[in-house]
């Protein structure tokens, strides 16, 4: 760590694994919904540990991202960050609220807090994803702007890197867009069709810009491959992503009331929308064989290359099984969504923020070149049993939406089962994937675990090369 | 990457290509809601009872189990086409079916999903029937494949 400032990342990070952790705990309590299906009724109702679910998927991801612009924005650009107290200021705002808001999901009836947060001044909640009320909503859009405000002050001052500029790009896309999730039009397929404004073009549009800079920059101080060269393909996978996302949003388009020339054009984009996904596998691949130092931290480079495969495999290869128009036509809003959701989600995003907390983090504590090696190996067995468990929740997703489809959606009228006579004949996969997730909540308990232990990794492990000026 | 493609080609494919599709997206976003959608969409008959029903969907969180047009969750039925499925396509049907259901609601059996009473008033329930049929009548290329949604 060069600079003092930069450890203001540090509680943005733990705060985020404490959501991560309350994320997993209210995802089993979903899966176990799906089996034994008064599970926790009426206490939790489905919809409510839902909502929990995806919310602190999403904070704990902006508190992943913002930690780690924090981290990386002074060092990329050599200067202190702006101003340290605007960001332990919005630490707090943004924990506050959005622990606020997650207790109102879980205490209040929605239909009250609607109520007591006056929706009815700006109607914007029950929507999926974006079920914060609207006061939240706004608190989001406030912390976003003092956040980007600090970190362009930051950026300006010091040295433009490309790293910087495609990060910070990424996170001003990601501001604009938040801003579609006031407007609520009450014609629902234009409701519907602004609301992927944000949901598509932020997962499938802007945060890839910002895991590309993250990842970059990850690579950058592990490989200690010329900075140029890393420049170069990070230029190349954010031109795939916006290329290939922007149009690719037509494949949300398909069945909610958009004109059929959509059909073709969510077809045909967004089934390139893999390549940008490939290339960072190629990318993280090329770089660390390129590498011209061994670093001491292994985790880290582990939870790089992992990034870019599990990405790929989640967001590239799973979306793409399902974003044609006429097999889409029969997948849509299946168990098969369900299964490339959860393996995007993880294989991009929840990723990228371990891959640079794996990186940043020992460095915050003191351990320049990583945790000691015990620390390392807990923290890749929590890596492999959270991404083998996540692999076989996607497998059995996919088995159960495979046969939903079968049997719900083939057939035709008159002769295809309804949807809960489906349900009950797919139960064995749903039992299955809870298995799965009970695994990757202990893959979440053993990474925790790596956290505790004592001692760091030595300069000595460095084999090849000396320490560069990028270490 | 050979040495001659070099760092400033791969920035300007960037940013050359994404403000061309950005633009083309804004293009097709304009021909989509101002041309293609009101015929589509029966803006016509967009009344107040419809307004009303989509603000008492949102205000229950629906879309936290149920898909609608196939977005949401999936752990209960679609409801953009139960109009056709449980109301026979025939509004008096339709409003006394959501009547019994909503009254009918939780059903308490043991082990099976359960949907809260979300205690709806007579007329809210009206509003929201009037909401799905709306939803029932959009173009949305003969999707869903069949009436079980």
């Amino acid at each position: 760590m060069k600079y003092e400032s930069q450890r203001v990342a540090m509680p943005y990070f733990i705060f985020a694994l404490v959501l991560f952790a309350g994320q997993i705990v209210f995802g089993l309590v979903l899966g176990m919904q799906y089996v034994v299906g008064d599970f926790l009724f009426p206490e939790i109702p489905f919809n409510v540990a839902r909502m929990v679910h995806t919310n602190l998927l999403i904070v704990w991801l902006l508190f992943g991202f913002m930690g780690a612009t924090y981290y990386l924005v002074p060092e990329e650009a050599q200067t202190e960050l702006y101003s340290p107290l605007l960001a332990w200021i919005l630490f707090w705002v943004f924990a506050v609220a959005g622990t606020l808001t997650i207790l109102g999901y879980l205490f209040v009836d929605y239909a009250t807090l609607a109520d007591i947060t006056m929706n009815k001044l700006l109607p914007t909640m029950g929507r999926e994803f974006l079920e914060q009320p609207t006061i939240t909503k706004v608190g989001i859009a406030l912390v976003v702007v003092g956040f980007l405000f600090n970190i362009m002050m930051t950026a300006l001052k010091g040295r433009k890197t490309v790293v910087n500029i495609v990060l910070i790009t990424g996170l001003i896309g990601l501001a604009v867009l938040w801003l579609f999730s006031f407007y609520n039009p009450s014609n629902l397929t234009t409701d519907k069709y602004f609301w992927w404004f944000v949901v598509h073009l932020w997962v499938e549009g802007v945060w890839e810009l910002i895991m590309a800079a993250i990842l970059a920059y990850v690579l950058i101080k592990l490989t200690g491959v010329d900075r140029e060269v890393i420049e170069k393909w990070l230029y190349v996978i954010i031109a795939m992503a916006l290329i290939t996302g922007i149009i690719g949003t037509g494949h949300h388009f398909f069945w909610i009331g958009p004109p059929e020339y959509w059909l073709w054009l969510g077809s045909v984009f967004s089934a390139l929308e893999p390549l940008p996904f490939f290339m960072m596998v190629l990318f993280a691949f090329t770089m660390i064989n390129r590498r011209k130092r061994n670093h001491p931290n292994k985790a880290a480079i582990l939870w790089a290359m992992g990034t870019a495969v599990m990405a790929f495999l989640g967001a590239g290869v799973w979306g793409f099984l399902h974003t044609l128009a006429p097999i889409n036509y029969y997948t849509h809003g299946t168990q098969l969504t369900a299964a490339h959701g959860h393996m995007a989600f993880y294989g991009a995003y929840v990723m990228i923020v371990l891959t640079i907390i794996s990186y940043a983090v020992p460095i915050m504590r003191g351990r320049p070149y990583g945790n000691s090696n015990t620390a390392q190996v807990v923290e890749m067995w929590g890596f492999w049993l959270m991404t083998i468990s996540m692999v076989f929740i996607t497998l059995f997703l996919t088995g159960a939406g495979i046969l939903q489809i079968w049997l719900q959606r083939i057939p035709d009228s008159g002769e295809a089962l309804s949807f809960m006579a489906t349900q009950d004949n797919i139960a064995l996969f749903y039992w299955a994937r809870m298995i799965a997730g009970c695994f990757f909540m202990a893959g979440l308990v053993v990474y925790f675990g790596s956290f505790f232990i004592k001692g760091q990794a030595s300069f000595d492990e460095e084999v090849r090369g000396a320490a560069i000026q990028d270490a | 990457m050979a040495e001659r493609f070099t760092k400033s080609m791969a920035r300007n494919i960037y940013l050359g290509g994404s403000t061309f599709f950005i633009l083309l997206f804004l293009v097709l976003t304009f021909d989509t809601q101002s041309r293609a959608m009101p015929e589509r969409d029966n803006r016509d008959q967009l009344t107040e009872e419809v307004v009303r029903g989509k603000h008492v969907w949102e205000n229950n969180n629906c879309v936290g189990c149920h898909s609608l047009m196939g977005e949401g969750a999936y752990f209960a039925p679609e409801l953009a086409n139960v109009f056709d499925r449980r109301g026979a396509a025939d509004s008096e049907v339709f409003k006394a079916y959501m009547n019994a259901w909503m009254n009918a609601m939780p059903t308490n059996i043991p082990g099976r999903r359960q949907m809260p009473n979300f205690k709806l008033t007579d007329q809210e329930i009206n509003d929201l029937s009037s909401f799905l049929e709306w939803t029932s009548k959009i173009d949305d290329n003969g999707w869903p494949p069949n009436i079980e949604g």
